[in-house]
Formats: C-alpha cells, structure tokens, sequence
C-alpha cells in the first residue's frame, strides 16, 4: 500500500529567549508513517506533543531535527527544508488540515470560507459553493447562517464551518485536531462519516481524537505520542 | 503558469552615511505571492520598501524584476523614464498617508482615470467607465465620482488610493503601512477588500507593518527587520506561532489579547 507520509527522527522543542533563553523539549525520535485509506490517531495525555506533531507535519511549526517526507504531486519532498513556497503548495494540494479552531477573516460568510479552499485550487467559484452548501447541510448547520461571516456563530456552529472547509478538497493527507471538540452527539457521527468517506476514497487521515467514542469508531490504530516525550531523554 | 520568480532581490544594502538604513536583504517574490515585512519603527521597513521601488537608490546591493515580456531587468540600472513607466504602469504604491498617493484638489474619478490616461487610454466614455467600475470595486459609491478626495473619510481615502494603483492591472504592489491611521473597523474593512483583490487579481504585493494581525491576514510569507537587519523569515503562520529569534518572540508576545 502506498505510504505518501513518512515521519522519522523528528525532534521538536521551544527555545524561550526572553525566559533566560530555557529550553522546553516538546518531542524527540517521532517516526511513523501512514498508509493511503487509513485514519491512524496520535494518542497520549495532554501536553505529550499530539498538536505540535500535527503542526509540525503542517509546516506551522518549525522541525529541529528529523526527515518529514510527502508525496508531493509526483515527487517527494522533506517539508523540514522545504522553501516556504513550497510548503505552501504542499498546502495547497497535499496536506489538507482542520484546526481546533476557525480563525475567521471579517465579512466573509461561512459558505465562502468553506468553499475558499476549493476557489484557491482553481475551481470555478459557482461550483465551489455548491460543493459547500452540500456539506454545510450534511453538517446540520442552520441554511439561515450560511450567507453571514462565522465570528458570531457558537463554538460548535465555528467547528462545523471549519469542518467542512477541511473536507471539502480532495488533498490525498489531512490532519486533524479534534475536529469533534465541542460538537454534539448527531454531528460527531456526521464527522465519523466524512472521515470513512476519506478513507474510502484514499486518504491517508492523522487526528487527535479525545472523544473515545470517535476514536474507537475512526482509528485504524494509535500512535502513542508518550514513546516520543522528550522529556525522559532531555532529563 | 511560469515557474519564475517576479522580482529577485539580492545583498541589498543602504546607508546613510554610517548609519545602516538597511543591510544585506536578499529575497525572491513570486507572483501571487505576499510578502509583509514587519518590525517596529527604525527597523528599517520603510528604507527597504523605497529601495525596492526606486523611490530611494541603494548603497549596494541588486533587485532585479521580470518584465512583462519574460526579460529579466536590473532596477537600478534602468534610466529613470524607464523606472517612472514601471511605476505607472506595472506597479503600484500605496501610501500610508492617501494624501501622499493621490491628487487631493482633483475628483475621485479624474484620481482613478489619471493612471489609465498615463498608459495611454484617451477615450472619455472608456475612461469614466472603468473608473466608475473600481469605485464600486473598492465599495465607493458612483455618485461621488466628482467629489474630490479632500471631501472623503480617511478609510475612503485609502480606498480611492487603492483604486487608483490597481486600474492599470499592475503585478506588483507595495504597500507602506496601509492601515495605518485608520479605526480598528475601517481597518478591518480595508483588510479584507485588500485580500479579496489580491487573491482575485493575483497580485504579487510588498506589505510594509507594524502590525503583526495585518500580516497574519494578507501575508503567505514574512520577514521580521531589527536594526536594518532580517532577524527571521518564512511562512507567515510558522513566524507568528512558533517563532525562533529573540526578536521576533519579544513582538509576537507583545500583542494585546482581546
């Protein structure tokens, strides 16, 4: 099966300069790989690195040490020395992401945000919207929202939005950070849905789940993040 | 699509005298792409933004930018006709300050037709036409077409500056602080009428802040100057959420909460 990410040696902490310079190790020897149409999960308590993992295979975080090597349109490429620039077409075509949280752009409405990424792949923008409107009501989100800016919606209302943002490309990898967060019962199993729609369809899927209930229903297996706490070796 | 860069800066350096105004930037823009360069007052933003733009020569240093045509030129080697066309027509500037981008005793529409006039459209009715049209583009309403700009808000102002750079369908613009001066919600519109043209347009932009939120909105990419120097570069997001340089983490965890 094709393996179109692969993650080995990676090592990641924060050097705080205006804290004495103090160095906070975050992980270290990270290596797995995950295999198109499967959904692995990272798992391990609060504060084991699960986010920073994500947002290093993101490029939202910067890499200290270590290979992270995608399938990228038809090569391979190590996104820890990736120019920026290509990091954004990895962005762009590859690596799809959904965040905890929407970060929201004023006056756009939530049927634009959603259908954003589909307009910045070069899709008509008609076609777009009504790719979005289909998931928008898959999600259960009031069709009255649709036409108004997500900023005052609740934080379940925020999550759907952003849900259907990250699902609605076709990126061969998306990342997940607790996309069911704060959703309630009927829209986490929307979610399980769309997640087994990916899989079916190819996608190589990486959350973090904390709700046990999804994880059991979405994983194909666990990551356990704490066999990469840095902590132990820095001590 | 070409795989070029549009402009290519390299070792670029000015110097007032002793005093370093900016030293050795060196960075490639492709187009589509948005740049800001962030950094506080001093830092040398400002004296980078005039040197890429010919407005100021610098001491040492190349920028060299692709011509419509596909020919790579180098700026400063360019006589000074050849430097004003590129402004008027491939380029545009937009000023912090809009009185310093406009001519504040003519109308809003002469602002607008003045640009296309100076790449050589003379025909009335086209001119009015497509000004009309980017006023409504930048959400100035028709019947303010004569009014001067002396008789407008600053965030109209900044609006009508923005019409005024875009008309001729430049591929570079830069940009010195463009919200600067405004309210926080004049601001936010702006910002985001900014970031619908360029992604519609496909603009290739230099944006020029102090302010770390108008970067994170309109920016894919960042530089942070202290003391004329890049102390950091790279995505913007990477920049803002997991800085590395001292100086950058002292900006970042200054910004307020709200």
């Amino acid at each position: 099966m094709p393996t179109p990410l692969v993650v080995s040696d990676v090592a990641k902490s924060f050097t705080m300069h205006l804290r004495d310079g103090i160095r906070l190790p975050v992980v270290a020897g990270v290596s797995f790989s995950i295999r198109t149409g499967e959904c692995a999960v990272l798992g391990g308590p609060s504060g084991a690195g699960k986010s920073s993992i994500l947002k290093m295979l993101y490029g939202n975080y910067a890499v200290d040490e270590g290979q992270i090597i995608v399938q990228h349109d038809s090569g391979l490429i190590d996104l820890t020395s990736a120019s920026p620039r290509t990091v954004l077409a990895v962005r762009r075509r590859t690596i799809g992401y959904v965040s905890q949280f929407l970060r929201t752009v004023p006056r756009v409405s939530a049927l634009d945000v959603v259908a954003e990424p589909l307009v910045e792949r070069g899709e008509d923008r008609e076609g777009a919207r009504e790719k979005a409107r289909a998931l928008l009501a898959q999600l259960n989100l009031p069709e009255k929202l649709w036409a108004l800016p997500p900023a005052t919606f609740s934080g379940g209302e925020q999550q759907r939005v952003n849900i259907a943002r990250g699902f609605i490309t076709e990126h061969p990898i998306l990342l997940l950070d607790e996309p069911t967060a704060s959703l309630d019962a009927r829209n986490r199993d929307v979610v399980v849905d769309l997640i087994a729609a990916k899989k079916a369809a190819g996608v190589a899927l990486l959350g973090i789940f904390h709700d046990q209930d999804v994880r059991d229903a979405v994983a194909d297996r666990v990551i356990d993040v704490t066999a990469f706490a840095a902590r132990k070796i820095a001590a | 699509m070409t795989d070029e860069p549009l402009l290519r800066v390299a070792a670029l350096s000015k110097f007032y005298g002793s005093r370093v105004g900016c030293e050795n930037i060196s960075f490639d823009l492709w187009p589509g792409e948005v740049l800001a360069v962030v950094g506080e007052s001093g830092s040398g933003k400002t004296t980078l933004l005039n040197c890429l733009s010919t407005r100021l020569l610098p001491s040492s240093g190349t920028a060299s930018y692709r011509m419509r045509d596909g020919q790579w030129r180098e700026l400063y080697r360019m006589s000074e006709a050849e430097r004003r066309f590129l402004m008027r027509t491939d380029w545009g500037f937009v000023h912090q300050n809009p009185a310093d981008g406009l001519r504040m005793t003519v109308s809003a529409g002469a602002n607008v037709g003045e640009r296309l006039m100076a790449v050589g459209d003379r025909q009335y009715g086209k001119i009015r036409a497509t000004a009309v049209d980017w006023l409504s583009r930048v959400e100035i309403d028709e019947d303010r077409i004569d009014d001067a700009p002396r008789a407008f808000s600053g965030g109209m102002r900044q609006r009508l500056q923005i019409a005024r750079n875009l008309v001729t369908g430049p591929r570079l613009v830069f940009m010195d602080e463009p919200t600067g001066g405004l309210d926080v919600s004049v601001q936010a519109r702006l910002l985001d009428l900014l970031r619908g043209l360029v992604t519609d347009l496909g603009l290739a932009a230099i944006v020029v802040t102090h302010d770390l939120a108008v970067a994170r909105l309109l920016s894919q990419r960042m530089m942070v100057m202290k003391d004329g120097r890049v102390v950091e570069s790279g995505l913007t997001d990477r920049v803002l959420d997991d800085p590395r340089a001292p100086y950058t983490q002292l900006l970042v965890s200054s910004i307020l909460q709200v």
